[in-house]
């Protein structure tokens, strides 16, 4: 069974190149894989500017959690410590500000694996023999086979054409 | 095709390689056999966990009546060795994260190995506060949790932020190591066969290097080390506060957070140092950390151990003009009592050693570099024990002041946890890469590509 093509770049460049022509032919299906971050990637495939504002949203959860465990426990359990007031918001600043920072790590960590969609047991480019190039110094495209306008010689041509080494990706 | 100008950190990475021959060079700590100093380190810290899991024993059978602490020195080489140990695992955070967001290049040689050095100074660092609880069985009684009792921790007292600051920041660089760690493991994952393979790909989780993950995976990645940076003040200052709240003489001081702040980058980056010269030697990896990065290293060493020394300074002054007696009868004890052969040797290393960092021919030295590096470590940790024992031994009541004497118990858990940090390192190193290769081989890409 065929799973699709997997093309080798050996630059970023040529892969956005890439990237723009098979948009513009219409391909839906694909997937870039690359050693490291390509910077204008998002302007091809499009970015994710959530990021920020899960942060803050997850900050102000957090902010909350600090204070309301610290005025709950203490109103709870009303102690004089020290002559102070029993509210004495200075004190509370530095656990509100460590919960903070933790709500924020522990929720934008799981929210990143959330939609990169790991942890992941299985993927059809990884099957690809020469795969590891990509996780070295080459920039891949992984064109489905279940992709509308898929037509392996055509698909072969076009990125051959675009300056790809093409391997087509079969289960054994 | 007009050449460019070569680009003005070309030279962190130096010889001749390709993408290729770079990864291969920065897998060999994994891929290759180990060379003969790392069955030496780990040899000697498997022995030395072993000693250490002995004294916990002790501790735990007999109680905290083996260790030295009484009164008035009720905080012993516990806190001492507490704090060092925190402080140790500062520059890990600071290398990768403050310098992440500067920008600096030269982070990309030295990220891992600090992390992982982090976590484990602060993994040996929480086992202190634990067995120093006497009965630790119960140290679940620090976290807030509805109790039969009906009782709430203290939020006033810093003691119980000290809970909250400590786990945060073993969570957080805990979970940026990971981050940071999740492309090599993929590659490591296509590299290796048999349980190495099913050890990376459990851990890598399936990364592909899919492009649209990376973008939000480099997002994440700097706003985790914005947080972490400000996480690394916070918490040696609520370290700090532990004692500037308490009114001993010597503790009571709104110097205290940065003046702690300071001595852990100066220690962490001390340690480092001590770290990375023989692992750089070992693996021959003077190709990508090179000089030009332990010359920075030992700049931020000078830049934070002035900070420390000035401090020091104040501190005589401070104590002489608040016309406390208290305190100014604390500042001559430690100058010229019993433990003035201690002070003296802080004031000699953390004030008067450190001006040779000054001069490039010293900071090019790598013998003395390293030499340095030790002796800082052993100044900041002669700055705990005046900060913590010295204080605690005179106090208000001329009568109340008694000496410390440790015991091996003592000895042994400090030995320990020394051995611990060894062991847990060398096995690091030996199952993950020492330096960042996706980090490296994108930086090799920026340097020579453009």
């Amino acid at each position: 069974m065929l799973y699709g093509l997997m093309a080798y770049f050996d630059s970023p460049e040529k892969l956005l190149e890439a990237l723009k022509v098979l948009k513009a032919e219409g391909y839906r299906r694909l997937e870039a894989l690359t050693p490291n971050p390509v910077e204008g990637i998002e302007e091809v495939l499009g970015g994710d500017g959530r990021i920020p504002w899960i942060a803050f949203f997850l900050g102000v959860l957090g902010v909350g959690l600090g204070l309301f465990l610290q005025v709950y426990t203490t109103l709870d359990y009303p102690h004089n410590a020290g002559g102070k007031p029993l509210l004495g918001w200075p004190a509370f600043i530095p656990v509100t500000f460590e919960l903070t920072i933790l709500t924020i790590t522990v929720g934008i960590f799981l929210f990143l694996l959330y939609n990169n969609g790991l942890p992941l047991s299985w993927h059809p480019a990884v099957q690809a023999r020469e795969y590891v190039r990509v996780l070295l110094d080459e920039y891949g495209v992984f064109v489905y086979a279940s992709d509308p306008r898929f037509d392996l010689e055509g698909t072969k041509g076009l990125l051959a054409r675009l300056g790809a080494e093409v391997e087509e990706v079969r289960r054994d | 095709m007009a050449r460019k100008e070569p680009h003005p950190d070309h030279d962190l990475i130096q010889g001749e390689w390709t993408e290729k021959t770079l990864v291969e060079k920065l897998l060999e700590p994994v891929e290759k056999p180990a060379p003969r100093p790392w069955k030496v380190v780990v040899a000697v810290g498997a022995a030395l966990t072993l000693v250490w899991l002995y004294a916990l024993f002790v501790t735990f059978v007999k109680g905290l009546g083996t260790w030295g602490i009484n009164q008035p020195v009720a905080w012993g080489f516990d806190i001492v060795h507490f704090v060092w140990w925190i402080g140790i695992g500062h520059a890990g955070t600071l290398i990768s994260a403050i310098l992440v967001l500067m920008r600096q290049n030269w982070r990309d040689s030295l990220n891992r190995v600090t992390e992982a050095m982090t976590l484990f100074a602060v993994l040996a660092a929480a086992t202190y506060p634990l067995i120093h609880m006497g009965r630790p069985q119960l140290f679940y009684w620090v976290m807030p949790y509805p109790t039969h009792m009906a009782l709430w921790p203290q939020y006033k007292s810093p003691l119980s932020w000290d809970v909250l600051a400590i786990m945060t920041y073993l969570t957080i660089s805990t979970l940026f190591l990971y981050l940071g760690l999740i492309p090599d493991l993929a590659l490591l994952r296509e590299r290796s066969t048999g349980w190495r393979r099913k050890l990376y790909g459990w851990l890598s989780l399936g990364w592909t290097g899919n492009a649209v993950h990376w973008q939000r995976y480099r997002a994440v990645y700097v706003l985790l080390a914005g947080l972490a940076t400000p996480v690394v003040i916070s918490v040696h200052s609520v370290v700090s506060m532990d004692f500037a709240y308490g009114l001993v003489p010597g503790w009571h001081l709104t110097v205290f957070p940065p003046f702690f702040a300071a001595g852990a980058i100066y220690s962490g980056f001390a340690m480092a140092l001590t770290l990375i010269i023989p692992l750089r030697r070992w693996y021959r990896l003077e190709g990508v950390i090179t000089e030009r990065h332990l010359d920075w290293m030992a700049k931020v060493t000078l830049a934070s151990g002035l900070g420390v020394a000035y401090i020091y300074l104040l501190e005589i002054f401070i104590a002489w003009y608040a016309g406390e007696p208290a305190e100014w009868a604390q500042q001559i004890w430690r100058m010229t009592g019993p433990y003035a052969p201690y002070y003296w040797a802080m004031m000699l290393i953390n004030v008067v050693l450190l001006q040779t960092l000054w001069f490039p021919r010293f900071r090019k030295n790598l013998t003395w570099l390293f030499v340095f590096s030790i002796l800082a470590n052993v100044g900041m940790w002669l700055e705990r024990f005046v900060i913590v024992v010295i204080s605690l031994s005179k106090d208000f009541l001329p009568g109340n002041a008694q000496l410390y004497y440790p015991t091996w118990v003592d000895w042994t858990l400090f030995l320990g946890t020394i051995g611990f940090f060894l062991f847990g390192l060398a096995l690091f190193i030996r199952l993950f890469p020492p330096i960042a290769v996706a980090e490296m081989v994108h930086l090799f890409h920026r340097l020579r590509k453009h």
